[in-house]
């Protein structure tokens, strides 16, 4: 029997979550494995936006504190269930990028940077700035999702790290699940094709701003959640989320991975997850160490480490 | 009426400084097709190395002088060591590659120098000048004659000198410069040094009223990018106009509407400007290939 590629992504991705906590030396390990669940859930939809359609996106993070406020700021409110929230914020993200995305999407390369880099820039600025709503720069407390009481009172007796660790790689699966199932849908090969040739695919038919505006309005709802999830998580969110930096983070990931790749992206969030951690031993270092890996990554690893090392494989065999 | 003069002059004061930054990005997005966001990382070298020249004891001009020279100097180093490896590589790393390049010089600078803010004395006095009411420092005023001058100075470059045409003709097509015999690889290690040397000359100039440290470069950056994309990329007029014109608007939406969102008015005018000229104010349009 032959296992279609997208079986084996989540098969893979299956194994990884259910088999890693053998591996754990402590319970601070569910913590970053967590975290790299989450990060990965923002880098698919960039996989989706940049990797399929082809379309560059710096301000990504802005849809993360958006998503990352809304559960916050709606439970206190407007009374909504934080879980609600969490769908709150994505619908928002959502919709905030079907506006947005419009008119920036008619923009190429450079300048299509520039226009979702200024509208990250205003959500940050937003969130930083309107303190009787947000609190400012300091940040605002998240309240508990309650999820975590209900699966233990089923009989489980999972820790707040172990229950963050596998809810959050149940949602990463989910988001490959979907991402796969979207790439080789009509949908998906529309994104391709757009991404091959914007001429080429409106000559066959594919209402192509229609298709991108698409592709921007998910990858937007991924980061929302990613965002809701990590502010559910830390019981705690400031506006750094939705900053310059975390948006190329984002974007970094997914090159770093291999943009064309779901289980690249996946990668790529575990690498630039756990690489801060094993930098911290570097102390003062940590920066110029961070910068000359993504210098060398992009200089040597052009088309990302999944699809280079997968590459290496093919070659040996042929 | 003094008040709006005020504020014009604050405005054209980093405006100044945009304008730099994003003439910077023209050259070498001209040269290269890249778009280095390591560009603010030069404005913050000029400032933190005159200052560290200045307090071992070098006097100012000299201690300005040898910031823009070794500031080009990495700006060659970096070409050679990130951007030419590259060559080739798509937009997306690209910019992986420069935003790594700023990451990597902003850690740098907080080893070699530290995490202070530092300033050293204006090149001319600190005593205001009074103009029609409102008054103006003698340092904005060597600001604006930079600029001034960096961009007399390039424009007779790029259009009187045969090194200047050469960088032009590569620009427009760099095979179609290979097979006259440009050397390319050269006008390009030129143009980040030409680049990484106005960065420091910005950064030197302005650094008496803004003040610097190891991290005030992303800001410049991405106001300089913002401008030049305001004015169409690659254009220099249109990089001097966008840089003076988010610098004018950023002191008139701190001046009448509020100075937390001073860095927003940039990015909404940006965004409007965009929305109805998706190739900035001067710039072309382009056509596709197919």
């Amino acid at each position: 029997m032959r296992i279609s590629p997208k079986t084996a992504t989540l098969l893979v991705l299956a194994v990884l979550v259910a088999l890693s906590p053998f591996f754990f030396p402590s319970n601070f390990y569910y913590r970053i494995g967590s975290l790299m669940f989450v990060n990965a859930i923002a880098v698919i939809g960039i996989v989706i936006l940049t990797g399929y359609a082809g379309q560059i996106s710096l301000g990504h993070a802005g849809f993360a504190g958006i998503g990352a406020y809304a559960c916050a700021l709606a439970p206190v409110h407007l009374g909504l269930h934080p879980g609600i929230a969490v769908f709150l914020g994505a619908a928002i993200s959502g919709v905030l990028a079907w506006m947005v995305g419009r008119p920036i999407l008619r923009l190429k390369g450079y300048y299509l940077g520039v226009a979702t880099l200024g509208f990250g820039i205003l959500v940050s600025m937003i969130l930083t700035n309107e303190r009787d709503l947000t609190r400012g720069p300091d940040g605002i407390d998240v309240p508990d999702l309650g999820l975590r009481a209900l699966v233990n009172g089923l009989g489980l007796n999972l820790s707040n790290g172990q229950f963050w660790y596998f809810f959050s790689g149940i949602c990463m699966i989910l988001g490959a699940w979907i991402a796969l199932n979207l790439f080789n849908s009509p949908a998906g090969r529309a994104l391709r094709a757009l991404h091959g040739s914007e001429v080429a695919a409106r000559t066959v038919g594919v209402d192509v701003a229609r298709m991108k505006l698409q592709a921007f309005v998910i990858s937007a709802v991924y980061a929302s959640i990613s965002g809701s999830l990590l502010a559910l998580q830390n019981r705690f969110v400031s506006p750094d989320i939705a900053g310059f930096m975390h948006s190329i983070e984002m974007v970094t990931m997914a090159v770093l991975g291999g943009v064309g790749s779901v289980l690249g992206a996946v990668i790529g969030a575990g690498i630039l997850t756990l690489l801060p951690q094993v930098l911290t031993i570097f102390a003062e270092y940590e920066q110029l160490v961070l910068g000359l890996v993504m210098m060398l990554v992009m200089i040597f690893l052009r088309e990302g480490l999944l699809p280079s090392i997968l590459k290496r494989f093919r070659g040996r065999d042929e | 009426m003094s008040e709006l003069l005020q504020f014009l002059f604050s405005g054209v004061t980093v405006g100044a400084v945009y304008a730099l930054v994003a003439l910077g990005f023209t050259i070498i997005y001209n040269a290269s097709d890249v778009v280095n966001f390591a560009q603010g990382e030069f404005v913050m070298l000029g400032g933190m190395i005159t200052w560290a020249a200045h307090a071992a004891g070098l006097p100012l001009p000299l201690a300005a002088l040898s910031a823009i020279v070794i500031t080009s100097a990495i700006g060659v180093a970096m070409n050679k060591l990130a951007i030419e490896p590259a060559r080739g590589a798509p937009v997306v790393s690209l910019i992986i590659i420069t935003i790594g390049a700023s990451i990597f010089i902003q850690g740098a600078a907080q080893i070699v120098f530290d995490k202070q803010i530092h300033s050293f004395p204006a090149f001319s006095g600190d005593a205001p000048l009074r103009v029609g009411g409102a008054t103006i420092l003698p340092q904005s005023l060597w600001v604006l004659g930079g600029a001034v001058v960096v961009f007399v100075g390039l424009w007779v470059f790029f259009t009187r000198t045969l090194l200047g045409r050469a960088v032009l003709a590569t620009s427009n097509n760099r095979l179609a410069a290979q097979l006259v015999g440009i050397n390319t690889n050269f006008v390009m290690t030129l143009s980040f040094a030409l680049s990484a040397g106005i960065g420091a000359l910005a950064g030197a100039l302005a650094t008496p009223i803004t003040l610097t440290a190891y991290n005030v470069g992303i800001g410049f950056a991405l106001k300089g990018f913002a401008g030049a994309m305001l004015g169409g990329m690659g254009n220099p007029k249109g990089a001097l106009v966008g840089g003076f014109l988010i610098g004018l608007i950023e002191a008139l939406t701190a001046g009448y509407l509020s100075s937390t969102y001073k860095d927003a008015a940039a990015f909404v005018v940006i965004l409007l400007v965009l929305f109805f000229m998706p190739q900035g104010l001067f710039g072309r349009k382009s056509t596709d290939r197919v």
